[in-house]
């Protein structure tokens, strides 16, 4: 018999049942809940006369909706400002903890995972956003659900799945100088295609996803979504270890050793076999930036926007015509000579301290250049904020002309005050490029925080191989 | 939920690979805390020529008269004809909330996102996929002929052409168990409660730190 991938170790240690046609009841260790996906199923429950079968399972906060400038007078918008009370409703009726607006933990439900040992290895971890595929950097199960599933998980615990296939993603060697997780992220994307994904979870693995933090794999597992995988992976090893020990819902003690030993095995052996195997040199990775609406309209700083008439089929022809439309761009035109008018740096992808470590690198000593109207720093939560401030970040940012930011999902969906005005082109550390997702007619580039900062300091995208 | 069996329905085609739901429902009318009502901002910014927002009248907003759900010919529609990777990107279940409240039982593409397609059967709509050849042939058979509907039977596990033609589809049996009989999923898991106990006091011992 072949040896198990991370993935069957995680699944087979969550079955709770299976039915006949393989359908099986998969037990859920982390139920992470946010303002958004959350109002209509705690209705739902409330219409049932149900409540959560495990309250302690679950933390929520809100990230959406929060105004990234001064909190002291709550929510300016109406609308936002009830979501993120019936949040605080909820959580108070049924007894789920809850880092409210005030709170320094407050920060993106993705980044605050992980940083509260909230998120651990071997977990199976759910959230009503598709971007929970992050927390699989811990060796964990991780994938976003829907409404009518965050009512199933909190009135069951469980949720009725199909094992999905499996894909390992294998980069070997090592990053260039100034190459990212980002960077990785939008290259495996680019040649997986942004539905390659689909029904899979992908493992990433390879001396040079070895040789990432955990911060680059919370990145690299974030975009796993992008490439149409509900749930991307990377196996423990001590580096996951060494990021778990002393969070303050880590086990600790014996626990902590029985844990430990268990999340030592979370890897897949050697003579596993998956679904599909994709290759990557990471040697050959160079800074990517997206040029359409896709995330896998990408290519590298270095190349040109595309002629859709070189497109490999008429669908992808008609979709990259539309996309330069859109962007307002002309095939031909080199990345270098794209000029740009807002910047954000931030999002579940890219605002933990290592990637405002990067991006603080490349802003120090420069200035915005003068055609940039904007470029936002927002923290992934407050304690990076903290830890950034302790750091000076906060001062390099400020000094070459940023703005430093509250916590939250900010202009990565624009659902609070932060966006594009039609027509404004941005460079990005969000995920999503689509049309309108950082404000209607608005043009996202997605980059690396060192490109992004790089971009605001230019007016145009660099290639921060040359800084 | 609505229980699905057969439907009979006016197709309307959406000739864009990659559809998002951030396109399907755009950001702003995620704020609702409600369920319903989203329906006449089903893909907003393509719709309208303006810029919508939650609680704003949507009957005197200018209409971009292109946009093929405005065409007079479409009005009614109630089968979604898309391309591939339809519903990609955030997992926001609006969108199906949307398309249903705006008459959408059944959708049929050459492939969809996981986490859209599993939404779509929470919520009483059909989604079927269809060899990319013949969703090919479907817009165009669409396109040239107005007032094209297609017949879909879920217990048959069919889509039928006005021509007769039936073109058969796969669906997973349990979901088109709890979607033919609009049976609601957490009475069912409900009914696992001993099973689920009894994983969670084994768990218990082997992996005490994620209790309490």
């Amino acid at each position: 018999m072949p040896g198990q991938t991370l993935f069957q170790k995680l699944w087979d240690a969550h079955v709770v049942h299976i039915e006949a046609d393989g359908t099986t009841l998969l037990y859920i260790d982390r139920h992470l809940v946010h303002e958004v996906t959350s109002p209509q199923a705690f209705e739902g429950l409330k219409l049932a006369r149900r409540i959560p079968r495990r309250a302690d399972a679950a933390i929520a906060v809100p990230d959406h909706n929060v105004p990234t400038t001064d909190r002291s007078q709550g929510i300016a918008d109406p609308v936002s400002r009830l979501q993120v009370e019936t949040l605080d409703a909820n959580c108070a009726e049924f007894g789920i903890t809850e880092f409210r607006m005030d709170d320094i933990r407050q920060g993106i439900v993705h980044v605050i995972g992980p940083e509260e040992g909230l998120t651990l290895p071997g977990m199976t971890v759910v959230c009503g956003d598709s971007h929970t595929s992050t927390h699989g950097a811990f060796g964990a199960l991780a994938f976003g659900i829907g409404t009518s599933e965050v009512e199933h998980v909190l009135a069951t615990q469980c949720l009725w799945q199909k094992p999905s296939k499996t894909m390992l993603v294998k980069v070997e060697g090592q990053l260039g100088r100034g190459v990212t997780a980002k960077d990785i992220a939008l290259a495996v994307i680019g040649e997986i295609g942004t539905a390659g994904g689909t029904g899979y979870a992908i493992e990433f693995g390879g001396s040079a996803i070895r040789a990432l933090s955990m911060e680059g794999r919370m990145t690299l597992c974030n975009m796993a979504i992008e490439a149409g995988a509900r749930a991307g992976m990377v196996a423990v090893d001590q580096t996951t270890i060494d990021y778990v020990k002393g969070r303050p819902y880590a086990p600790k003690g014996e626990t902590w050793d029985k844990a430990v030993t268990w999340w030592n095995t979370l890897h897949s052996d050697a003579d596993a076999q998956f679904d599909r195997v994709v290759e990557l040199d990471a040697t050959r990775i160079a800074p990517q930036v997206t040029w359409g609406t896709s995330p896998e309209m990408v290519t590298t700083v270095t190349g040109r926007v595309p002629d859709p008439a070189d497109a490999p089929s008429e669908t992808k022809r008609h979709d990259w015509a539309r996309a330069l439309e859109y962007m307002g761009l002309a095939a031909g035109t080199p990345i270098t000579a794209i000029a740009i008018d807002k910047i954000f740096i931030g999002s579940c992808t890219n605002s933990r301290i290592e990637d405002l470590r990067e991006a603080a690198a490349v802003a120090k000593g420069r200035k915005v250049a003068p055609g940039v109207k904007l470029a936002l720093v927002v923290p992934g939560s407050g304690l990076v904020k903290r830890q950034a401030e302790q750091e000076g970040l906060d001062v390099v940012f400020r000094d070459a002309g940023f703005e430093w930011r509250e916590p939250g999902c900010s202009m990565c969906l624009a659902m609070n005050a932060d966006r594009l005005e039609p027509g404004e082109r941005c460079a990005s550390t969000s995920n999503r490029n689509f049309e309108g997702r950082q404000g209607q007619g608005g043009r996202t580039h997605l980059v690396s925080p060192a490109m992004a900062a790089a971009a605001a300091c230019a007016g145009r995208f660099v290639d921060v191989r040359d800084l | 939920m609505q229980a699905f069996t057969v439907h009979d329905g006016l197709v309307v085609p959406l000739d864009r690979a990659n559809v998002d739901t951030d396109a399907i429902i755009p950001k702003q009318f995620l704020k609702s805390i409600k369920r319903s009502g989203f329906g006449p901002n089903l893909f907003d910014e393509w719709r309208y020529l303006d810029h919508g927002e939650p609680g704003k009248s949507n009957h005197d907003r200018p209409l971009n008269t292109e946009f093929v759900l405005n065409q007079p010919r479409y009005q009614g529609a109630s089968v979604l004809l898309a391309r591939e990777n339809f519903g990609c990107g955030s997992s926001r279940e609006h969108a199906p909330w949307a398309l249903e409240d705006y008459g959408m039982r059944a959708i049929i593409a050459p492939s969809f996102a996981d986490i859209f397609y599993n939404n779509c059967f929470k919520n009483g709509i059909l989604p079927i996929v269809l060899d990319a050849q013949i969703v090919d042939r479907l817009f165009r058979e669409c396109g040239t002929n107005e007032g094209y509907a297609l017949t879909v039977d879920l217990d048959k596990q069919t889509v039928t052409t006005p021509t007769g033609e039936t073109i058969p589809f796969d669906v997973d049996a349990g979901r088109k168990h709890r979607l033919l009989n609009g049976l609601d999923d957490i009475g069912l898991t409900l009914l696992q409660a001993d099973r689920i106990k009894a994983y969670e006091e084994r768990r218990k011992q082997d992996a005490p730190w994620l209790f309490g």
